[in-house]
């Protein structure tokens, strides 16, 4: 029930917001407007195929993980606003709060999946089977809760939203241009190739790749082992840092 | 049971760095008493009602609050106590009745229940009429009843308010005051309190407890504190007799800077 509540305001928020449902659909578009048309012919004139068709689901895990690891990172407001004293000395478990708060902002960051996901079927990106859209929701909403979990366990360090740009600048930012979202994993220089290939995001784009269009660069099994280990991972991690929190 | 104090503070001690916040606080408050906690500003008066309220722990000290320990049973001793923040703690995004619900629901108020409380509540602090609309269309004022009306909701055996009526007008300040002495009354409810109006003290306390850097440096009745400060006047009297009237600052940083930021962001 306290999970349930926690969950609830943060949907709630979310469609109060409506400047943030207007700004998360521009940035994505311009990346797809952008990189999909403007890299697109030289793309294809390598041999590469469509290029909005490799770029879609790039942009859409994209767009989870920047409102997963912003919705994990509410808690700093939460906490400078007054609103986490409220709900930290209530008789509820930390763990509850946890899960509450990551599960709220991981189905936030869904559902800017879902809106991505329908900007990409405007600019003609075509999901190969049907059938396999189920599976990338799964990858969606692993992403989602990876990032959300990510964002609260750096929230939980931070005093104040001071280093908000330096986490966006040092994690975020590198976390989306090394996952091969933007790129193929072939040939890469080697130093490359072994940042993607510990970014965790990686595993995510190409589970929602290899769903939505067929084609993955590591396999689909791969993907979903890895990427459920580090949710969990993360999710033990963010719980034990913010049972920590004092305010 | 009726006989052991309800909160228990002994030789409670808290440093953050360098800097001694609480130095060897102690002091028992009874059931159903009305305390009030003085102190000139950064005496240590929020840092030990946090460390009641399991928010804090503490670097030393024994604590008891209702007979649990708030660093080991953190779960037993937040069921039995109430808090009204000296901050604004209310989710702006959310209307007043969201927020008297989400608080409802996190102290496991049956729902039927919850929802009587809620409208009764709301009706009493003059916020029925708004109880759909955002808190962030609310004034000072307007928040700060709605923060008061949220603390009563699960009817605690205790409850902490931290400067709870700053920035009311004198006719809510009354009228708050009248519903706390009821339900002390009525239920026995345990009041502890701080604040920075000194006739309140004066009118509601049974017992005032005076703090300065940390330490009591006087607890008794307000007739007997103002009888042996010289026979003052007033409670006000009393209270710079025994604490001096050098001026004391206060820590804001980072909040302040925070505060500037999230303006410019939400201004978006």
């Amino acid at each position: 029930m306290a999970i349930y509540i926690l969950w609830l305001r943060q949907i709630k928020r979310y469609f109060r917001a409506k400047s943030r449902i207007i700004g998360s659909i521009g940035q994505p578009l311009l990346f797809l407007v952008a990189l999909g048309f403007g890299l697109g012919p030289i793309y294809a004139q390598a041999g590469g195929g469509n290029y909005i068709e490799f770029l879609g689901p790039g942009i859409i895990a994209m767009g989870i993980l920047f409102t997963a690891v912003f919705s994990g990172i509410q808690i700093i407001w939460d906490r400078q606003f007054g609103f986490l004293k409220e709900t930290l000395v209530a008789p509820v478990s930390r763990l509850s709060i946890m899960l509450g708060q990551t599960l709220g902002g991981a189905t936030v960051a869904l559902l800017q999946g879902v809106i991505v996901f329908c900007l990409t079927l405007f600019v003609g990106f075509r999901p190969d089977s049907l059938g396999m859209l189920g599976i990338a929701f799964v990858f969606a909403a692993l992403t989602a809760i990876l990032f959300t979990s990510l964002g609260i366990a750096i929230a939980s360090q931070l005093e104040d939203m001071q280093g908000f740009q330096l986490i966006m600048n040092f994690i975020v930012m590198p976390l989306f241009f090394l996952s091969g979202a933007l790129f193929p994993l072939k040939n890469l220089p080697p130093i490359l190739s072994v940042l993607v290939r510990i970014d965790p995001l990686s595993y995510g784009v190409d589970g929602l790749r290899g769903a939505l269009t067929g084609v993955s660069q590591f396999t689909i099994s791969l993907d979903l082992i890895v990427l459920s280990s580090i949710t969990l991972m993360l999710l033990i991690i963010g719980s034990f840092l913010f049972s920590k929190v004092e305010v | 049971m009726s006989n052991m104090p309800i909160i228990e503070v002994k030789d409670l001690v808290k440093d953050f760095g360098d800097i001694r916040a609480v130095d060897g606080l102690s002091f028992s408050v009874e059931p159903g008493e009305i305390f009030a906690f003085l102190g000139p500003n950064g005496a240590g008066k929020s840092s030990t009602i946090k460390m009641l309220t399991t928010l804090l722990s503490p670097t030393s000290g024994v604590l008891s609050v209702s007979g649990f320990d708030p660093v080991s049973q953190q779960d037993e001793t937040r069921r039995s106590f109430g808090i009204v923040f000296q901050d604004p703690s209310l989710d702006d995004e959310l209307t007043a009745w969201e927020n008297m619900e989400f608080h409802g629901v996190l102290y496991g108020v049956e729902k039927e229940l919850r929802r009587a409380r809620i409208n009764e509540l709301l009706d009493f602090v003059g916020l029925a009429d708004r109880r759909n609309d955002q808190v962030k269309e609310f004034s000072g004022g307007m928040k700060r009843r709605l923060e008061i009306a949220r603390g009563l909701i699960h009817h605690p055996k205790i409850l902490f308010l931290d400067e709870p009526t700053l920035g009311l007008d004198p006719q809510t300040r009354n009228h708050i005051w009248e519903h706390l002495s009821r339900l002390n009354r009525e239920e026995g409810m345990t009041i502890f309190f701080t604040t920075h109006y000194m006739e309140e003290a004066d009118r509601a306390a049974g017992r005032v407890a005076i703090i300065d850097h940390g330490r009591i440096i006087e607890l008794d009745t307000p007739a007997r504190l103002k009888e042996r400060a010289d026979h003052a006047a007033s409670l006000e009297d009393a209270f710079l007799f025994f604490t001096g009237k050098a001026i004391r600052d206060e820590d804001a940083g980072a909040v302040d800077r925070l505060r500037t930021h999230a303006a410019r962001w939400n201004r978006r």
